[in-house]
């Protein structure tokens, strides 16, 4: 078995914390874990993309492309913008709210609609599973909880290798105390909505 | 997270947090750096553990003097450590030739982190060739676990040869993570003696001479480890061999089927007769490595010198290709030869015209203040920017493409000067306070002595942001149990002569931008202190302020100054033109209300 996660987001948004937890989860289940991230200049507000690749016989920390089982992704535009990692048969999670780019922000850009991304990627997978991760957080108490909403999900999501409680448990060690309660809230909230 | 003074166990380690480890489980006294990507985590681990591990840490000035002060501790006999950025060691190049010459007695290693792909880089040199160029031993893992394991047995290589040691990795290597089994740790010996020899440690002509000969010596022996050493090694059967090192291994063991492969670890110098006979009586053989073709070349040299004809591919024969880091999609460029695993079809690229999102400044940097001052002084005035190396690098982007010419760590004053002499352009330097310290007085000297007219601008934001704020000699230092001053840049831009020197605020763009007029006037050097704390520095401190802008719509007249001059991404144009801040960014710094003509925006504690 192998199994390959392309997180996508933006630098700021905490994917680095999500492959970490991600990637303790694969480690305490026995799997070999090759992970590889971005770091440094890339992280100034820009794309970023972590890859986690799990199972036996693991030892290569990039994918090849079109060869992901699951594309977790942040943001909607980074989430198209990565497309071509995944094939037909992949997984797509995608956070639907997005993180305006500085040269939309600033009006010389413009941000596509939604529901424009989303229908996209539906048209060439059958596998999208989206969620409001963002306001979810938001409502169990903190933005910043997104990761923690997007973790849940994928531990809701089909053929996902890792159970549900082994990414709880390692989640709950990874978060300062004082906000443990609100992120695995957070969890259950991003578990029950990529169920459903 | 990971717990890198533990006693044992495994965890799941970065690159570079396994190769601390590897520090720590080697016995390691002394450690130094200037920080660079994809190195720069080591530093900032041992900047937090160096004391509980009983170790010497520090961040250096620049390279070359990281490189020094571990050559000092290594010739005293004590196990050093110096690690640095692939261009950092260009820096520390000098010392190195030498230091070659006179050896050292405790172990020393030299990291050298490369960037394949120039992920946050300004070229993807390729190190491995400053071994053959220093005639120094090197090694390279391939995985995190090898990134800790083989820094044991560098050291052990380095002491038996009396050699420093260049420990080279990637940023896939650097930044890649894995689960890593621990060893014990061992006690680091953190001083030594320095036992005098004068023929060996002072490089003279006469001894020179003598010490050239005594590293071709050592270097033949240096061969003799490399044919014997467990780093060099052959797994699986085929009648097509694959040679290769680093990170380039993973792929070949993860993808390629039937084939024999000749992992190399120990990368120079490369075990010649191993390699001989391991080409010998294959059908083909394969290089697989990242840019240039180093193990390629010798490969090649290797085969002609004993008469050997089976067929090399690689970059020579163009089935791979130099420039850019690998993947396992490199590997189609050798799927005519061998068994290449079929990866699956990737969907093909959205549709939907997506935004750009390169890299930007953040919400708030005072980099923003000062570059918007400038070019608001500039006007149509026929300027050259000479940028540098760190945050204020995206000043290239619009609105302020503020960058014109960019080499090296402290290139752009020196570039200034050049171009003030030879056009009637004016020159316009932008450096942070870190590049200051590393390579940016002698420029500014040299601009003094030789009358270049130049404007430098310092931006100086109290830390070494871009790699991950690091301290820095203008922030003084506290940590490991030595504290220090802040050396003061007016001062010493003062005290080797320089006549106009201003220190502005960048968050008052008004201001700046009238100090800029002057600056640009100024019929001499004219020096610039931006001087403003980085935000993302004072949130990780928790010394940033709750504040935020607030624009008043009633008051707006759509003119979008603010947008134009700042274009801070916390200010946000709607579809319907009008101009609100994300509450989310904003971090209420002010240089947006500071610029607008209408007084409209509002600075909220």
């Amino acid at each position: 078995m192998k199994y390959t996660v392309q997180i996508v987001g933006v630098g700021g948004q905490g994917v680095l914390l999500a492959s970490m937890v991600l990637g303790n989860a694969a480690m305490e289940m026995g799997f070999q874990v090759a992970m590889s991230e971005v770091h440094g200049m890339a992280q100034r507000g820009g794309s970023v993309l972590s890859t986690l690749r799990f199972g036996d016989e693991v030892i290569t920390p990039l994918e090849a492309v079109g060869n992901a089982d699951m594309i977790m992704g942040f943001e909607p535009s980074e989430t198209c913008r990565n497309i071509h990692l995944a094939n037909e048969d992949s997984v797509i999670l995608m956070n639907l709210d997005p993180v305006l780019p500085s040269m939309v922000a600033a009006g010389f850009e413009e941000y596509p609609e939604v529901s424009d991304l989303v229908d996209s990627v539906k048209a060439v997978n059958n596998h999208l599973v989206t969620i409001d991760a963002t306001s979810l957080a938001i409502k169990a108490g903190k933005a910043v909880a997104a990761n923690a909403v997007m973790i849940g999900a994928v531990a809701a999501l089909d053929g996902f290798p890792i159970p549900k409680d082994v990414l709880k448990d390692v989640l709950g060690k990874q978060v300062p105390e004082k906000f443990r309660e609100l992120n695995l809230n957070a969890f259950e909230m991003g578990y029950e909505a990529a169920k459903h | 997270m990971s717990n890198l003074l533990a006693d044992g166990g495994k965890q799941l380690l970065l690159g570079n947090e396994a190769i601390v480890r590897g520090l720590l489980e080697s016995g390691t006294g002394f450690a130094s750096t200037y920080p660079g990507t994809p190195s720069s985590e080591i530093g900032n681990i041992l900047e937090k553990i160096s004391s509980d591990a009983g170790l010497y840490f520090e961040f250096s000035t620049n390279e070359k003097v990281a490189f020094e002060v571990s050559a000092a501790a290594a010739s005293a006999g004590v196990r050093s450590f110096t690690f640095m950025k692939h261009v950092g060691l260009n820096v520390a190049a000098d010392p190195m030739m030498t230091l070659a010459y006179s050896g050292v007695r405790g172990g020393m290693l030299i990291l050298s982190a490369d960037d394949p792909s120039a992920h946050s880089s300004q070229n993807e040199q390729d190190n491995r060739y400053y071994s053959t160029l220093a005639l120094l031993p090197m090694m390279e893992p391939s995985t995190p676990q090898e990134a800790k394991d083989m820094v044991a047995e560098a050291y052990r290589v380095s002491e038996e040869l009396t050699l420093p040691l260049i420990y080279r990795t990637t940023t896939r290597v650097n930044h890649a993570r894995g689960v890593v089994n621990l060893s014990d740790r061992v006690q680091p010996v953190a001083k030594g003696h320095f036992d005098k020899d004068v023929v060996r440690f002072v490089n003279v002509p006469a001894n020179a001479r003598i010490n050239r000969k005594r590293l071709l010596e050592i270097y033949a022996k240096a061969a003799q480890m490399s044919e014997e050493s467990p780093l060099n090694f052959i797994e699986g059967d085929g009648d097509i061999g694959i040679i290769t090192s680093g990170v380039s291994y993973t792929y070949v063991k993860e993808f390629v089927k039937g084939v024999s492969i000749l992992k190399l670890g120990f990368t120079n110098p490369l075990p010649e007769k191993k390699i001989a006979s391991f080409v010998q009586g294959k059908k083909a053989v394969i290089v697989v490595e990242e840019l240039e073709p180093f193990v390629e070349d010798q490969v090649l040299r290797i085969c002609a010198q004993n008469h050997i004809g089976v067929p090399v591919y690689g970059k020579r024969t163009g089935h791979l290709p130099r420039a850019w880091e690998f993947s396992p999609d490199t590997l189609s460029g050798i799927r005519d030869i061998v068994n290449v695993e079929e990866f699956a079809k990737p969907l093909p690229a959205s549709t939907v015209k997506l935004p750009s999102r390169p890299p930007t400044l953040c919400a708030g940097c005072p980099h923003r203040g000062l570059f918007g001052a400038t070019k608001k002084a500039v006007g149509s005035k026929d300027v050259v920017y000479c940028s540098d190396i760190g945050c204020y690098t995206l000043g290239v982007q619009p609105p302020f493409n503020a960058a014109d010419f960019i080499i090296c760590m402290g290139g752009g004053a020196g570039a200034a000067g050049g171009f003030d002499q030879s056009t009637d352009q004016k020159a316009i330097a932008f450096m942070g306070d870190s590049t200051f310290f590393h390579s940016g007085v002698p420029p500014l000297v040299n601009a003094l002595f030789n009358n270049h007219k130049i404007v430098m601008v310092i931006l100086d934001n109290r830390t070494t942001a871009m790699t991950g704020h690091q301290p820095n000699p203008g922030t003084g230092r506290d940590f490991g149990g030595v504290t220090t001053d802040a050396i003061d840049i007016e001062q010493l831009v003062r005290g080797v002569g320089a006549k106009f020197v201003e220190t502005v605020d960048p968050y008052d763009v008004k201001r700046t931008t009238q100090v800029m007029k002057d600056a640009i006037a100024y019929d001499g050097v004219a020096v610039v202190i931006s001087k403003c704390p980085c935000p993302l520095e004072l949130k990780k401190r928790k010394m940033l302020e709750a504040k935020r802008c607030v624009v008043h719509p009633e008051g707006c007249i759509k003119c979008y100054t603010c947008l134009k001059t700042v274009a801070c991404p916390a200010i946000i144009k709607g579809k319907d033109g009008s101009v609100s801040t994300d509450p989310t960014q904003c971090i209420g710094c002010g240089m947006c209300a500071n610029v607008c003509p209408k007084k409209t925006i509002e600075v909220i504690r």
